[in-house]
């Protein structure tokens, strides 16, 4: 246990455990001390000196995002001189800062913006005095502009702590100073995941999803073009924040008539196919774990494409341990152009396959090569949940007064274990509510098992099987997968059985390509949303869902079968990045 | 966006085992002692060693290239054998300087900052050199020749190459 220690701030008296920051402390008292580089995802920096703040007997002005408070610690925030210098801070940044917000991707959801408001800036009396670079497209994923970048260095912290991946940097010096992956390269040219956190991190427009809204809306106004969408779990508890709701609002119903009123000819969920990949994956795991020449254990899901472009990237001779199962998405495209198609009797070549997610990883997942099962790209188009709210806003839906609607039948029924696929831990207990009544035939005493819920960034639990006892890991966040890789490399030392991994911290609850999130328990109330979702549905285990047992009866015959493998496996590969291929290329 | 150096030439990276060795219990916190070991050695930080860096010392190479570009010492393209700084301080700007560095730029061919393909020389700037009753001056290496005119720049370069 820490110490407490009482500070006064603003004449006020606050006890708080000691290690705290004034800033900390400050919000316990209801004040708001302006940050820009603070973030409650990453450890402090205080670099962009915009919550400066008095402290008695300082010399100078202290950052209290930083700054420990102390026994007897007098501070103010709200003096002449404090409120001079946060102006200046700002009124400098904003000197080098493009004054393009309203043509910007955050107008209106920019932390400068809201800053240079709020601390009342009415005038920029310097010049620019920092050079114009050139913009960055070449991320299939992401579009990085370091004209608008603040030098906050949040994308720097999460990218190498967080994500311990380290493609960003600072470099250079003065005014030339800039954030830049190494040697000045793009993001597509070096060992970026695409996880996109960056882009949720970023206070300003400096990091952004490359956006595919025209090309989705051209094929929505091509009469010759089918086109069908599918929205991934966490989209459901997330998209009401870009309308005003609270995170974790459950907006399934408005989604859906939404999409069908921006144009969409069919409208269904990858919550089904989620489902589907529950059947393969528990289907596979039981082989694996019942022959080992099956195939490596322990086996480690693959449905994240962030964490398989990082497996791929930092761990290539690892990637027999990955289910060969596609991610819902692609075994939603696969079927789409496939089994939907001749369901429907639709020309698949007609098809327009557009899937909303939270990721901005999927962006680069659907153009894959190998995915390309139906003779067709399985799915053509990847739109983020902001993307979709960009969408909605353009299209003229009014969010808060449209009514919901159902998804379309076929595809369109999906569990509760197919819905929480969108949080930390949610595949393996989906995975485990069908393996444990395939293997013992009984029903789960329990459904929701709690024992692999949680937040914590590398949790263990035990399952029994029927007398054999399953041991599981879950990571979230690729710092934490790289600790389960690492174990793995040293031989598996828990002797776990499965594992599952989603490149963002949280899941894809938080995903690179959700709403930002201003509020410090975004992810958890989100995760509530789903597991909330999971009660309310009809059906909460992926084999009782009626729409996939019609599938397998009538097209797939089986899972982990003939037909199954050839639409719903895939193979990864060994993508490691040298650094000379990159630069020389 | 920094200079990046060409990474086609031939970098023995043996030659940074001695390096490696001698800070070898230093870790991390050798970085800078490395690299300055490594440019001793090469002239330059080829982005081959700067790699074999991050490997040996366990950082990424994002951020050795932050620690690079920081610093003025440390440069990632090889310089020449001859560094030639054309001074454009008051003095030499009123005594026409500007025409001396467009001599040099065409006598050798590259702009100020840049090598030649030879490795022979290197043009760069500077504001003052210290010797102002010499407008326009330059030095090379540690030669200064003043009371320079555009058309004696040609014969003084001949001088250093060899």
């Amino acid at each position: 246990m820490s110490k407490n220690v009482t500070v006064t701030i603003d004449s006020q008296k606050v006890t708080v455990p000691a290690g705290v920051t004034v800033w900390g402390a400050a919000r316990k008292l209801g004040i708001n001390i302006p940050t820009l580089c603070h973030h409650f995802d990453v450890k402090p920096y205080s670099g962009c000196r915009v919550c400066l703040v008095e402290v008695k007997g300082g010399r100078a002005l202290a950052a209290a995002c930083s700054f420990p408070v102390s026994d007897g610690l007098e501070i103010y925030t709200n003096t002449p001189k404090v409120r001079e210098a946060r102006r200046l801070v700002v009124e400098l940044l904003l000197a080098n800062h493009p004054h393009d917000c309203l043509t910007c991707d955050r107008n209106q959801n920019c932390e400068l913006q809201r800053l240079a408001l709020d601390l009342g800036v009415k005038e920029i009396r310097f010049e620019k005095s920092k050079p114009t670079w050139e913009i960055d497209r070449t991320s299939p994923s992401l579009v990085r502009d370091p004209n608008k970048c603040v030098l906050c260095g949040r994308c720097v912290r999460f990218c190498s702590d967080k994500q311990t991946c380290a493609v960003y940097t600072f470099a250079n010096r003065g005014f030339s100073s800039i954030v830049t992956p190494a040697f000045g390269k793009g993001l597509g040219e070096v060992a970026c995941t695409l996880c996109g956190q960056c882009s949720t991190i970023c206070p300003v427009g400096a990091i952004t999803v490359k956006d595919d809204t025209e090309a989705v809306l051209k094929a929505i106004d091509d009469p010759e073009k089918i086109v069908i969408v599918q929205t991934a779990p966490s989209v459901r508890v997330a998209l009401g924040e870009l309308f005003g709701q609270a995170p974790g609002s459950i907006v399934t119903g408005k989604m859906v008539a939404g999409l069908k009123r921006v144009g969409f000819d069919r409208v269904l969920d990858t919550n089904f196919t989620a489902d589907v990949t529950i059947m393969e994956e528990a289907t596979e795991f039981l082989h694996r774990l019942g022959s080992p020449d099956k195939g490596k254990m322990p086996m480690i899901t693959s449905c994240s494409p962030g964490w398989i472009n990082f497996m791929e990237m930092f761990y290539p001779d690892l990637v027999e341990h990955h289910s060969t199962c596609k991610s819902p998405q692609q075994i939603f495209g696969a079927l789409v152009k496939t089994f939907y198609a001749e369901r429907e009797k639709i020309d698949p070549a007609r098809i327009v396959s557009v899937s909303i997610m939270p990721c901005t990883a999927k962006k680069f997942e659907c153009t894959r090569p190998e995915m390309n099962a139906s003779g067709y790209q399985d799915v053509d188009y990847v739109l983020t949940t902001r993307e979709l709210g960009k969408l909605f806003k353009s299209c003229g839906v009014s969010f808060d007064d449209i009514k919901p609607e159902a998804y379309d039948p076929v595809m369109g029924i999906g569990t509760g274990a197919g819905t929480i696929f969108g949080n930390t831990g949610g595949v393996m207990e989906a995975a485990l509510r069908t393996a444990y009544e395939v293997v013992t035939k009984k029903t789960l005493p329990a459904l929701e098992l709690t024992a692999v819920r949680g937040m914590a960034g590398l949790r263990e639990a035990e399952i029994d099987l029927d007398g054999t006892k399953i041991k599981v890991a879950i990571a979230h966040g690729l710092g934490n997968a790289r600790k389960v890789m690492e174990a793995i490399k040293a031989g598996n030392p828990n002797n776990w059985h499965f594992i599952e991994v989603m490149a963002c911290p949280g899941g894809c609850i938080s995903g690179g390509g959700q709403p930002i999130a201003h509020d410090i328990n975004y992810r958890a109330k989100r995760t509530a949303g789903l597991y909330e979702d999971d009660r309310q549905l009809q059906f909460r285990k992926s084999h009782e869902n009626p729409e996939v047992k019609a599938l397998y009866a009538e097209y797939l015959k089986e899972p982990g079968g003939h037909m199954s493998h050839k639409l719903l496996h895939t193979t990864f590969h060994n993508a490691h990045m040298d650094l000379f291929t990159v630069l020389e290329s | 966006m920094g200079s990046t150096s060409p990474t086609g030439q031939n970098v023995d990276l043996a030659r940074l085992d001695a390096v490696f060795d001698k800070y070898k219990d230093m870790a991390k916190g050798s970085l800078i002692p490395v690299l300055q070991a490594a440019q001793d050695t090469y002239g330059y930080l080829p982005i081959k060693a700067l790699d074999a860096i991050a490997k040996q010392l366990a950082i990424p190479i994002s951020q050795i290239y932050g620690v690079v570009t920081f610093y003025a010492q440390f440069r990632l393209s090889p310089r020449g054998k001859h560094i030639i700084r054309s001074c454009q301080g008051t003095a030499c700007h009123v005594r026409n300087s500007a025409r001396i560095l467009e001599s040099l730029k065409t006598a050798l061919g590259i702009a100020p900052g840049g090598t030649t393909e030879d490795l022979q020389f290197t043009l760069e700037t500077v504001a003052c050199i210290g010797c102002c009753s010499l407008a326009p001056v330059m030095m090379i290496d540690t030669d200064a020749h003043g009371r320079l005119r555009p058309d004696r720049v040609p014969k003084i370069l001949d001088s250093y190459s060899n």
